[in-house]
């Protein structure tokens, strides 16, 4: 009977040990999709847990809302996942992880994500993740709808009053009925707007919305939408900084000109194909620029993870340059890799729209204006951006002027700041 | 036949020994206890021992969130834990209520919080009416012998069992551009309208859609009340041959009056609390057209960058002010029909 017992004692004893040394490590991604790099994220990581047994990683896919509004949430109460997918690439930067004591080589992701990394941590020189993409934001044109209608295409160095008549042309003609469309977002207002000549911030580095150059590019929003160059539907149709897109009317062919971003390349090559040329042009200039935006989504460490080594395992993982040739490649995403953008990425793609977009993207890069750079590297960009759509978009369905407008995204800034700097 | 009865008589009564047993054991095992307990306290206060779970569960999920709430509008900056907070006093209230002309939202310097105020206003106004008058009669047509009785309240309290946000996608499906009820427009010859574009339409479109989707709970309220009412005052009155409209305005209304007085305070609360449903309807827009105290909240706290719990705090203590008088308004109205 003793012997029994200790052969039972021993043998759980063992099954304790055995069970602790096979246990794995779970990390979890919060992930949200713009195409399908979710599926191409998923491959990726089964492979990972195939070479890396001891870690397990989930994928958490959630919406885009979720990344801007409750991850905020989570992790200021330390319940955030362990990596995420994020587009506020500064304004979270408090609670990413430091990789430097994580990852094998520090160098290889200066060299290769440098300018990026400052985006992520403003103030300091962490290395905190990379870039999953990187966007530039600028229109793209129903080419099919130009040529039914016999209109031609305004050219290289074309303005946007010119695009504007053109659109219009096309739209009366083919009885389109939206013209021009722009994703609500004040960052994609924000690229036009220093075309027009907006610096965005003042003499010292403080933010300066409002000046003569964001005023012109208002006026003529406000003008669009009072004339039916623009829809209200869209902008005018929900209040606050509630992001909108307009892609699926543009995938519909209700809409002439779309102004949105390099990210829209993979889903209109799965939703239109080539039931229409889908044609991306470079961003149409003002007087002080032919700009767009630069962006995009980096996959950050946070700080809150109790495996920050496994953590930094896994980011090591993916962000080994033929790792991120075959993400960039499969999803149509623009590299925000130096090697791999320098080196050039066989994209996935037989569309020849889809290759010319990509082209006519990353061959923006060189042309975005610095204030574009300087504007996207601020951490509380998003706190101009929502003042500046949600108070253009309150004059333009009536309930103030331009000028009431303007004073209140002054305001609104200069509140919010405050709070924060409490 | 009478051996198969007295032999299932006496299955009967196995079965039900071998079921009541059980329970007589758990009774037995709660009465020790209780018996315990209540010889301790005395029986005057065992009836605070049971509602002790209640009152516990209240207490977490209510009375402490309303204190936590409280003292976080008396706080500033963004951090999330209330001891990381700086202390700023009444300032968030101060700010929400700077006004040159309260009648005037564009004269405060929170206008948001004021055009959330006028919004929820103009919306209770116009949903509360129509609600009671729409579930009314409603009421009186279901309480009629008609065919199909059931089948009808069964359909109008359907939409009661809907979730708001499928309420809301469902009738905006239908309001879209290329919606249903568009699509029947332009097939009889007339325009689309655009309904989420004019501030007029969409404030209609949440009235109407938010009556529709509760219409059928304070239906069923009236219905109750209606089904009270003695059969003997409408016989009596059909023997004087009192007028129909005599009956409704002299019987009917007087003796549903108490009930009515619940429908209203009800709807008044869940007017001013209104948010799910109109937030995915229209998104607060055009402008800030439907965007209500809620939704106002929400967004103060949640969908800015530099997230402002404190300001949005002071708004939600001035909404539970608001709420706590209309709760006592039903509770006082609920009291009354009790003591008629």
């Amino acid at each position: 009977m003793r012997r029994s017992l200790k052969l039972m004692a021993a043998s759980s004893l063992f099954a304790l040990v055995a069970g602790a040394a096979s246990a794995q490590t779970e990390l979890r991604m919060m992930w949200y999709n713009d195409g399908i790099e979710g599926e191409v994220m998923q491959s990726i990581l089964d492979r990972f847990e195939e070479a890396h047994p001891e870690i397990s990683v989930t994928l958490d896919v959630v919406p885009y809302q979720a990344v801007l509004e409750s991850l905020p949430i989570q992790l200021a109460a330390g319940n955030g996942p362990d990596i995420a997918r994020v587009t506020d690439l500064g304004g979270l930067s408090e609670h990413y992880l430091d990789l430097r004591p994580y990852i094998q080589d520090p160098a290889y992701w200066e060299t290769n994500f440098g300018p990026f990394l400052d985006w992520l941590d403003p103030d300091g020189d962490a290395i905190n993740g990379f870039m999953t993409q990187l966007t530039v934001t600028g229109p793209y044109v129903n080419r099919t709808l130009f040529e039914q209608a016999g209109v031609d295409m305004p050219g290289e160095g074309a303005t946007w009053e010119d695009w504007a008549a053109a659109v219009n042309e096309v739209a009366s003609a083919l009885d389109i009925p939206i013209p021009m469309a722009w994703d609500r977002s004040g960052h994609r207002v924000a690229g036009p707007a220093i075309a027009q000549g907006a610096q965005m911030f003042d003499a010292d580095g403080n933010p300066a919305l409002v000046d003569e150059g964001l005023q012109r590019m208002a006026q003529l929003l406000y003008d669009w939408h009072q004339d039916g160059t623009m829809s209200l539907e869209l902008w005018g149709s929900v209040s606050g900084s509630s992001y909108l897109g307009a892609n699926e009317d543009f995938a519909n062919a209700n809409v002439v000109m779309y102004m949105s971003g390099s990210w829209q390349i993979p889903q209109f090559a799965s939703t239109i194909g080539d039931a229409f040329d889908w044609w991306a042009v470079p961003a149409p200039c003002g007087p002080a620029a032919c700009t767009g935006m630069p962006g995009g989504a980096a996959l950050v460490a946070i700080g809150d993870t109790e495996h920050p080594e496994e953590v930094g395992v896994l980011m090591d993982y993916l962000a080994q340059e033929e790792v991120l040739a075959e993400f960039y490649g499969r999803t149509l995403f623009i590299p925000g890799h130096l090697g791999l953008a320098s080196g050039g990425i066989e994209f996935d793609t037989d569309d020849p729209r889809a290759a010319h977009a990509l082209a006519t993207f990353a061959g923006a890069v060189p042309s975005i204006s610095p204030v574009a750079f300087a504007l996207q590297g601020y951490p509380s960009n998003r706190v101009m951006f929502n003042a500046l759509i949600s108070r253009l978009n309150e004059a333009i369905v009536g309930e103030l002027t331009l000028d009431e407008a303007y004073a209140r995204m002054e305001e609104d800034i200069a509140n919010q700041l405050a709070e924060s700097d409490r | 036949m009478a051996h198969a009865d007295d032999k299932a008589t006496g299955i009967g009564d196995l079965l039900q020994n071998v079921v009541a047993w059980p329970i007589r054991i758990l009774f037995k095992l709660i009465d020790y206890p209780v018996t315990a307990i209540q010889n301790v306290i005395g029986i005057r206060r065992m009836p605070w021992l049971f509602l002790l779970p209640n009152l516990a569960f209240f207490g977490m999920f209510v009375i402490i969130p309303l204190f936590m709430n409280f003292a976080y509008s008396l706080t500033g900056g963004t951090e999330l834990f209330i001891s990381e907070r700086p202390y700023t006093g009444g300032e968030q209230y101060g700010f929400l209520f700077d006004c040159d002309n309260y009648a005037d939202p564009l004269s405060c310097r929170e206008d948001r919080f004021w055009k959330g105020i006028f919004n929820t206003a103009v919306f209770i106004f116009f949903q509360v009416s129509f609600m009671v008058l729409f579930s009314l009669i409603t009421a009186l047509v279901l309480n009629r012998e008609i065919r199909g009785r059931g089948f009808w309240r069964a359909v109008f309290f359907f939409p009661v069992l809907l979730s708001p946000v499928v309420v809301a996608l469902i009738w905006k499906w239908i309001l879209l551009r290329d919606g249903i009820l568009n699509a029947f427009l332009v097939s009889i010859g007339l325009d689309r309208i655009l309904f989420f574009v004019s501030p007029e339409w969409a404030m209609f479109w949440a009235v109407f859609v938010s009556i529709w989707a509760h219409m059928g709970f304070y239906t069923l309220i009236l219905l109750a009340g209606l089904q009270a009412i003695q059969p003997d005052l409408y016989e009596a009155a059909e023997m004087d041959g009192t007028s129909k409209e005599r009956v409704f305005f002299r019987i009917t209304l007087p003796l549903l009056w108490p009930n009515m007085l619940v429908v209203i305070v009800l709807a008044l609360i869940k007017g001013v609390q209104v948010f799910d449903e109109v937030y995915v309807l229209t998104g607060g827009g055009p402008g800030t057209a439907t965007q209500f105290i809620v939704q106002y909240i929400y967004n103060t706290a949640f969908t800015n960058q530099v997230q402002n719990f404190g300001l949005a705090s002071a708004a939600s203590m001035v909404l539970g002010v608001v709420l706590f008088v209309l709760t006592l308004t039903q509770l006082a109205a609920t009291r009354r029909r009790d003591n008629d």
